[in-house]
């Protein structure tokens, strides 16, 4: 193990930690972008520190393609080849699975996926796996998991969890570096709480320095989402992290939070810059629209960053999709807003301040009022006092009857057990799914 | 804005110091203008800017043909012009309508009401009233009056016509101004010597504070070139600057240097850049510098000679030094020549950004060195030997064939 975790503060299932790493002690809740390629798309690493990330996830897969593993580690390792001071995160390859499917074959062997660059079939074992992230030399390496399609139902599902676990053990016994390197083990098994429940076990028994819920953000509703991340983060060690793949719209990351996740990924803050959209607390806002030609407001007014304190919508209007400069200063306000999210979630748990902090992050997001209501329910679960704030606070928003009838119901129950949510939730899952 | 003329070395070359109004620095010329899409450099981000070196990096030139599509003249008026809109502020700007790179001149459809430029958002007629509610809605330090440059081909009957016409504008410009930004005349006349001389002299009768040399790059050779230019420059004040589009290259720019010219834009590096080439010329006084590696590298690094290298060649992909070692600049001093051969490789942004950063550089350098020869009085050995290592390096590759 080369990692120590130490939570700092916690808010009933939320916790803020101190998570020491071989090259840096990073502050959890965080969220760490995406480098596919050994470069987080249109920032210097200098950027990088600036705006306050912590870890950089690379992607094994795209790495081993080009410059491939061997020529990282000749040349001193992935820190030193794309000379980033700070964490970094490999993926296993894995997730590739899912979203390279038609390319991969898997057996109990390993995956064979065609290679994109020469056409060559190409076998990921979980040796492979990790023998090639040893070479690249990320503080944190994850195990080569079974992915499937969280949409997808039935004994594939069954196989894969089980298959996870056998490969978690071959990942083990290959791991050549683990006193630099931490492995991580993902939690498979779908939406189904008896195959999850069995792999958390089965991985909490390997004892690893940290564990990752895996097989999620693809596609699956929200409330089956929090359902599963409610569920595992509930049976994993407290005195461990928890990595929750996948995840990074704001909102996620904060209910996840609420329910003792501490670490997320996701390529979304830097492709939705991309197409034009920034992050700001009231949702997104989609420089590409006519309105924002002629408006002279900063991307959001409250942020700090360089982009917000220099430049107009207007002028970003002007740059996005069309310049390289509009793809940078967007990528760069939208990760200096995940790493402001980030660090808000910590400082709130610790000043004991989280509930304050999820109501005005809930407030703000008005504009988005049709997604955070699908966490309604979730939000509920976690934090009874809370629930009662955004209630009111979206009864006034959307004056629901149905909603006080079933608040009437859960404040006359002084006891709130997960079985009278039932009904709630599936009215309220109806509701959702009528008004969309 | 305040120019003097300070050093004269071998006739013409001539260094001076350049005061911008927004620009709280005096900025020495020779100098290089950096090019900017819509008004920033294509892959440099403002925060990174700084690392350039300064007060040298704090001219920028802007086309204001950029806009055309994205922001309206209220709104940029709106916002308070340039340097606001940019966040830039002690930086000095130039606006030209040609930038060399998108935006273009189209000399077949312009017509008597107006210049004809090929641009991102197609084809664009620009009249001299358009182009003056532009000027007035940035407010750049600088501008040029409107021209009509035509390639070095066309009729001598064309070419009297865009002289005409760009004497014409230039009356048309000032008239119409309504800002308080220095004008730059605009002098054309293609290839022929007379009617540079013509227009030159045209435009030094009206009250401009410097001078805008057009119409070159556009297919005159590089040989007929000096004469042309001296043509333009000998009919000019000493005291006013002179500022020059279409011409790049290293030796490009030591041609215009010794007819004479004061500033230079930058869509070479934007080239170089493109190309995945970093400049490497040594920046320590021109000294004969034969590289060990260079004739094992030559089938490898198709591209490469006496002045950059291609970062592309394979050859670079496990080489862990800097693009030039002992360069203070950004790139170089984070990162290697294998990273940036594998950013190339997997079409990374950061690849152009670091390129950028360290061609912008390089150049500033290369122009540092010109106004020192040009102080000390021997700008024509300076060039002369940037020229001999050029041929150098032909013969070197001519023998390792």
């Amino acid at each position: 193990m080369a990692l120590r975790f130490e939570i700092l503060g916690r808010f009933n299932r939320a916790r803020a930690a101190q998570l020491t790493l071989p090259h840096f002690v990073c502050q959890t809740p965080l969220f760490m972008p995406v480098g596919t390629q050994g470069t987080i798309k249109g920032l210097t690493t200098n950027q990088l520190e600036e705006i306050g990330c912590q870890i950089i996830l690379g992607n094994t897969y795209h790495l081993e393609l080009r410059p491939t593993s061997e020529l990282i580690d000749e040349l001193g390792g992935l820190h030193k080849f794309m000379n980033w001071p700070r964490a970094l995160l490999t993926d296993s390859g894995g997730f590739q699975m899912v979203s390279l499917l038609h390319l991969a074959d898997i057996t109990e062997e390993g995956v064979t996926f065609q290679s994109p660059v020469d056409g060559k079939p190409m076998l990921l074992t979980p040796e492979e796996s990790i023998q090639i992230q040893n070479r690249i030399g990320a503080d944190i390496i994850m195990a080569l998991d079974d992915v499937v399609r969280t949409t997808i139902t039935g004994p594939r599902v069954e196989e894969a969890m089980y298959r996870t676990l056998r490969w978690i053990d071959r990942c083990i016994a290959a791991h050549k570096r683990p006193n630099e390197q931490n492995l991580f083990g993902i939690v498979q098994g779908g939406l189904d709480p008896v195959l999850r429940d069995i792999c958390v076990k089965g991985l909490v028994d390997r004892n690893l320095p940290g564990y990752a819920i895996g097989g999620l953000s693809g596609g699956e509703d929200k409330d089956s989402f929090w359902r599963v991340v409610a569920q595992c983060t509930a049976a994993l060690p407290e005195d461990k992290p928890r990595y929750v793949m996948g995840v990074g719209y704001p909102l996620d990351i904060v209910v996840c939070s609420a329910l003792g996740a501490d670490m997320y990924d996701c390529v979304y803050p830097t492709r939705t810059a991309r197409f034009g959209t920034a992050l700001v607390p009231e949702g997104v806002l989609k420089l590409k629209h006519k309105a924002m030609a002629d408006d002279v407001r900063p991307i959001d007014p409250t942020c700090r960053c360089m982009v917000c304190k220099n430049y107009t919508r207007a002028y970003i209007h002007c740059l996005v999709t069309k310049d390289a400069m509009g793809s940078q200063l967007l990528s760069y306000h939208n990760l200096y807003y995940m790493m402001k999210l980030s660090r808000d979630l910590h400082s709130s748990i610790i000043q004991g301040q989280f509930p304050e902090f999820v109501r005005k992050f809930l407030r703000k997001m008005v504009l988005v009022l049709e997604m955070a209501l699908t966490f309604v329910p979730c939000i509920f679960f976690i934090n009874f006092s809370l629930f009662c704030f955004v209630f009111c606070f979206f009864f006034f928003f959307t004056n629901h009857e149905l909603f006080l009838v079933n608040l009437d119901h859960f404040f006359t129950n002084a006891e709130l057990p997960t079985s009278n949510c039932i009904p709630f939730l599936a009215s309220w899952s109806f509701h959702v799914t009528k008004s969309h | 804005m305040k120019f003097a003329a300070q050093a004269w070395s071998n006739g013409r070359a001539r260094a001076g110091v350049l005061q911008l109004g927004s620009c709280p620095y005096a900025i020495e010329t020779p100098a290089l203008l950096l090019s900017t899409r819509k008004g920033l450099p294509t892959f440099v981000s403002p925060d990174l800017l700084p690392s350039l070196p300064s007060p040298d990096s704090h001219l920028l030139q802007i086309s204001p043909l950029h806009f055309v599509e994205g922001l309206s003249s209220k709104t940029i008026s709106n916002i308070g012009g340039l340097p606001k809109m940019l966040g830039l502020h002690e930086y000095g700007f130039a606006a030209v309508l040609r930038d060399s790179v998108v935006c273009l001149p189209e000399c077949d459809s312009t017509n008597k009401t107006g210049a004809s430029f090929e641009t991102p958002c197609g084809r664009l007629l620009i009249k001299p009233v358009e182009y003056m509610e532009m000027i007035s809605s940035l407010k750049p330090d600088l501008w040029a009056t409107l021209a009509d440059e035509v390639p070095a081909w066309v009729s001598e009957k064309r070419n009297r016509t865009s002289v005409d016409r760009t004497v014409k504008w230039l009356d048309d410009c000032m008239r119409l101004s309504m800002t308080g930004g220095d004008v730059f005349g605009a002098i054309v006349g293609g290839s022929s010597i007379e009617e540079r001389q013509r227009c030159a002299q045209e435009v030094v009768r009206r009250s401009v504070s410097g001078f805008w040399i057009g119409g070159f790059g556009l297919g005159e050779s590089m040989d007929e070139r000096f004469t042309l230019l001296t043509a333009v420059t000998d009919n000019l004040p000493a005291e006013k600057p002179r500022q020059i589009c279409g011409l790049g290259l290293p030796e490009e720019v030591l041609q215009g240097i010794a007819a004479g010219i004061d500033l230079f834009d930058s869509t070479y590096i934007y080239h170089l850049t493109i190309g995945g080439f970093a400049l490497t010329f040594p920046l320590d006084g021109i000294k004969r510098h034969v590289s060990k590696h260079v004739s094992h590298s030559q089938l490898s690094d198709i591209g490469r000679d006496h002045t950059k290298i291609n970062l592309k060649a394979t050859i670079y992909r496990k080489d862990t030094s800097p693009i030039v070692d002992g360069c203070n600049c950004y790139t170089c001093q984070n990162h290697t020549k294998a990273y940036i051969n594998h950013l190339l490789n997997v079409h990374e942004m950061l690849a152009q950004i670091l390129l950028e950063i360290h061609n912008t550089h390089h150049y500033l350098g290369f122009f540092r060195m010109i106004r020192e020869a040009i102080h000390e009085g021997r700008f024509e050995q300076f060039r002369q030997k940037f020229i001999e290592r050029s041929c150098d390096h032909i013969l070197t590759a001519a023998l390792s064939a």
